[in-house]
């Protein structure tokens, strides 16, 4: 009692000196890195908008509507419609392909198998993560594209009657779809890993509550953590998303590039604006980069507006598991 | 409805840690049996093991059986899904379907037994929530999700989701320990109400609701720390807390430890 200070004024002593120090250093360390990306974010804004005018100046309105892309010729003729429409459409069906495969691994890792195997197969699911674009898209346009062309003639002929399986000419090979192939297995881990989090944070009380109600494995799962998972997984979605329409290389090396808006994702051809922008820039001359830039800016739109509507998702329905709407 | 349970020399494990050790007991149907003892003894694992709750915990498992008027819920081919189907528990924390509406919510194991007619669930769910005396809070609200609600609203909801399937039996794990004392008031008070129709179960450490509530108490005590869990004495409620035959049950009812 004598030795040691009486507690409430070691307590003052900590909170003035120490704690609001720390308190000060951290909330100006949060302040300037939040600040620093988004002077980050107007920064590159701003670069590609006034890199861009003189393309739009050049072409007008039709940017958005050409599909040709000659920007370097005289008259210089070139839109981003043929690039915008591949570029959402090869990542809307790498979705397609890969969120039930996703999901349905990260289900079978938390909720199915043993525990071990589930930290294992976790580790494998990321592994895919770590392998570079460039050798997926290696792996794609020479292993891959020969590998699925049977798959997409069997389609053909006995479902061509749907466009999206008809190849109007009969070939088949570096097609959006070997493209979103790829692309699918490139966000696999994203989507995977993330929607693994996600349902490990459903309390295990959820799952005995529907345990105990007499609900079977795939029926506990429907009903306690599906349900609240949905906002975690449509984030993951979203960001996968976000990866495959960003995806440069991997899409390069697989696509025979072409200019057309049409659904016959298996008819070779098709073409993405990152893509493009990587296999013309070397080439291009100025008014060409400056189409490219523009092209650019159509992607970092198309990215932020993906990113917000995942915002929205996820906000709203954070909301309503809250009670609040 | 009710039925009894005869537990003959049930043992528990997590893993090798043996939990709960040599348990034999009769619960007697449309009565109240309280289990009572220091906290890790055993109670909540014997609860679990009357539904083979138990073994969803990975590596735990179960000795002994478990008699449903007769039935050995532990027997050969007996799936746990359907004896869980027909036995209801209710937990220490209030654990609602946070994102399901409180009807959902009501209706969700009538609709894993493969009721789907709106009539006949619209009239299950409004008979559970009156039963659970929530009907009247909650009527206007049916559509909100469950999440939204207080404790004490929260934890009348399970018991209204348990009760939906009209189980045979009534597991509750301190449904009270979380709550305040008007919903405590209000929980023990529909307990009174369910026994006439139930076999109900509750695990509960504080000894004057026990006293409150039960026909029947059994008292659960340890040896030590790494000792399994065993029953010391079991009667009515009255004798086990004035005048117990143990001397551990009558220092664990009178405070004294040791
Ligand atoms: N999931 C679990 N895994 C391992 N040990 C557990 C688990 N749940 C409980 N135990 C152990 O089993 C013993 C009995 O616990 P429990 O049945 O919860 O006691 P009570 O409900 O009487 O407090 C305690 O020693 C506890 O640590
Ligand atoms: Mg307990």
């Amino acid at each position: 009692m004598t030795v040691a200070a009486p507690a409430s004024e070691r307590l003052a002593s900590r909170s003035t000196r120490e704690v609001r120090r720390g308190d000060r250093i951290f909330r100006g360390l949060s302040v300037g890195s939040g600040l620093a990306i988004l002077a980050i974010i107007v920064a590159i804004a701003v670069f590609l908008v006034w890199k861009a005018l003189p393309a739009f100046h050049t072409s007008g309105l039709r940017f958005f509507t050409q599909t040709a892309w000659f920007p370097d010729a005289r008259p210089a003729r070139f839109g981003v419609a043929a690039l915008a429409f591949g570029t959402v459409l090869s990542s809307v069906v790498a979705l397609v392909l890969v969120v039930p495969v996703a999901i349905g691994a990260a289900l079978t890792l938390t909720e199915l198998a043993p525990r071990r195997l589930g930290v294992f197969g976790g580790y494998v699911v990321d592994v895919l993560a770590v392998v570079p674009s460039v050798v997926y898209g290696l792996w794609g346009v020479y292993y891959l594209v020969p590998k699925l062309i049977p798959m997409q003639r069997w389609l053909d002929h006995n479902a061509g009657f749907v466009p999206l399986f008809q190849s109007r000419n009969d070939t088949f090979g570096r097609s959006v779809f070997a493209a979103s192939a790829v692309l699918a297995i490139m966000v696999l881990p994203i989507i995977a890993a993330i929607s693994r989090e996600v349902f490990r944070q459903v309390p295990q009380a959820n799952r005995e509550a529907a345990l105990a109600l007499g609900a079977t494995r795939w029926e506990t799962i429907r009903m306690a953590v599906l349900p609240p998972s949905r906002s975690g997984v449509v984030g993951a979605v979203m960001l996968g998303f976000g990866r495959a329409l960003g995806e440069t290389i991997a899409v390069a090396l697989v696509l025979a590039a072409s200019f057309n808006v049409n659904f016959h994702v298996f008819e070779p051809g098709g073409n993405t604006i990152a893509a493009n922008i990587a296999t013309k820039f070397g080439e291009s001359g100025v008014t060409g980069r400056e189409a490219l830039i523009a092209s650019g800016l159509v992607l970092f739109v198309i990215t932020l507006g993906v990113n917000m509507a995942a915002r929205g998702v996820v906000y709203r329905s954070t909301r309503i598991a809250e009670g609040k709407v | 409805m009710a039925k009894r349970i005869d537990v003959e020399d049930l043992n528990a494990w997590y893993g090798s840690f043996h939990a709960v050790a040599d348990v034999s007991m009769t619960i007697e149907p449309k009565q109240v049996t309280a289990l009572i003892g220091p906290s890790g003894c055993g109670k909540s694992t014997f609860l679990r093991a009357l539904n083979r709750m138990h073994e969803v915990v990975r590596g735990a498992r179960v000795s002994g059986q478990v008699l449903l008027d007769g039935q050995d819920i532990y027997g050969e081919g007996v799936d746990a899904v359907a004896v869980r189907r027909s036995i209801g528990m209710v937990f220490q924390r209030p654990n609602p379907f946070p994102t399901m509406s409180v009807r959902d919510n009501v209706a969700a194991g009538l609709k894993l037994n493969g009721v789907r007619k709106k009539s006949e669930l619209d009239d299950v769910v409004e008979r559970s929530l009156t039963m659970a005396g929530l009907w009247d809070e909650v009527s206007h609200r049916l559509d909100r999700p469950g999440g939204g609600l207080s404790g004490g609203q929260q934890q009348r909801l399970c018991i209204a989701r348990a009760l939906a399937v009209e189980p045979e039996v009534l597991l509750m794990d301190e449904p009270c320990s979380s709550l305040d004392p008007i919903s405590t008031l209000r929980i023990e008070d529909l307990i009174g109400e369910l026994k006439d129709r139930y076999t109900i179960v509750i695990v509960t450490h504080n000894m004057q609701e026990a006293a409150r509530v039960s026909e029947t108490t059994a008292f659960f005590n340890i040896a030590g720390a790494g000792e399994p869990g065993r029953l010391i004495e079991m009667g009515p409620t009255t004798k086990i807390f004035t005048k117990p035959d143990d001397t551990r049950t009558e220092d664990y009812i009178t405070g004294r430890f040791g």
